[in-house]
């Protein structure tokens, strides 16, 4: 969460909050963000630090480990309307990479911006060739972009 | 963000943009009912005890419809990674 705290104003330039989430109660939070985040972060967190101790939120999204009474490593996107974008779901060792939900939300601004006529193919990235489904593209991605080239 | 009381997180039981479900049904039947995360799905809304800029509040999913929102679960507090 840390890496998230530091870099926050990149979400913030996409106009997106953040609300994490885990099993701690607001004290502990709190304790982390003074003793430890904010020191990584060189700030306090900015961010909304939920607290749930039932794992009734994580269960609702799939993220409440029961035996081990902890929440995995869920991240969600959702989009304006509520709806959820996209998912990624890490077991506790391995830590996510920023720099990829800033990608998929520039990606899914993309797409809701131009209406789902343009789509983001792999490893897009704003100024990367978009793709404009069609009868003609069936068949003929593999004229207008490369996994090689533009991915 | 109004400053709350300590209290525990609970799924509204709706998805957000929807009315919550009256309170009156049984607590299984409840849950049964609740609405799930799916990707391409409306969000399960739910409200919790947070911990916003030297604050306990309250958040509440669908008070950030209109906005893009990144919601991160992670372990725990003080864990390594």
């Amino acid at each position: 969460m840390s890496a998230v705290a530091a870099n926050y104003e990149k979400l913030q330039e996409l106009g997106a909050e953040v609300i994490s989430v885990s099993v701690d109660s607001q004290f502990v939070h709190k304790m982390w963000n003074d003793n430890e985040l904010s020191k990584m972060a060189g700030k306090d967190v900015p961010f909304h630090m939920a607290s749930d101790g039932p794992g009734n939120v994580g269960r609702i999204y799939g993220v409440y480990d029961e035996n081990a009474g902890v929440e995995l490593r869920g991240r969600f996107i959702i989009d304006p309307d509520g709806i959820i974008q996209a998912m990624e779901v890490l077991t506790p060792p391995v830590g996510r990479q920023f720099n990829e939900t800033i990608r998929q939300i520039k990606a899914y601004q993309h797409v809701r911006a131009h209406k789902g006529a343009e789509v983001c193919p792999a490893g897009w990235e704003p100024g990367k060739k978009v793709l404009k489904p069609g009868p003609d593209l069936v068949g003929n991605v593999w004229k207008v972009w490369s996994p090689l080239k533009d991915h | 963000m109004a400053e709350n009381a300590a209290g525990c997180a609970r799924p509204t039981g709706a998805v957000v943009g929807e009315k919550s479900a009256p309170a009156k049904e049984e607590p299984i039947i409840k849950e049964k009912k609740m609405a799930t995360a799916r990707v391409g799905a409306k969000a399960p809304d739910f409200e919790a005890p947070a911990y916003y800029k030297g604050k306990f509040t309250t958040v509440k999913l669908s008070d950030f419809l209109g906005k893009w929102v990144m919601l991160c679960f992670y372990p725990g507090d003080f864990t390594f990674v």
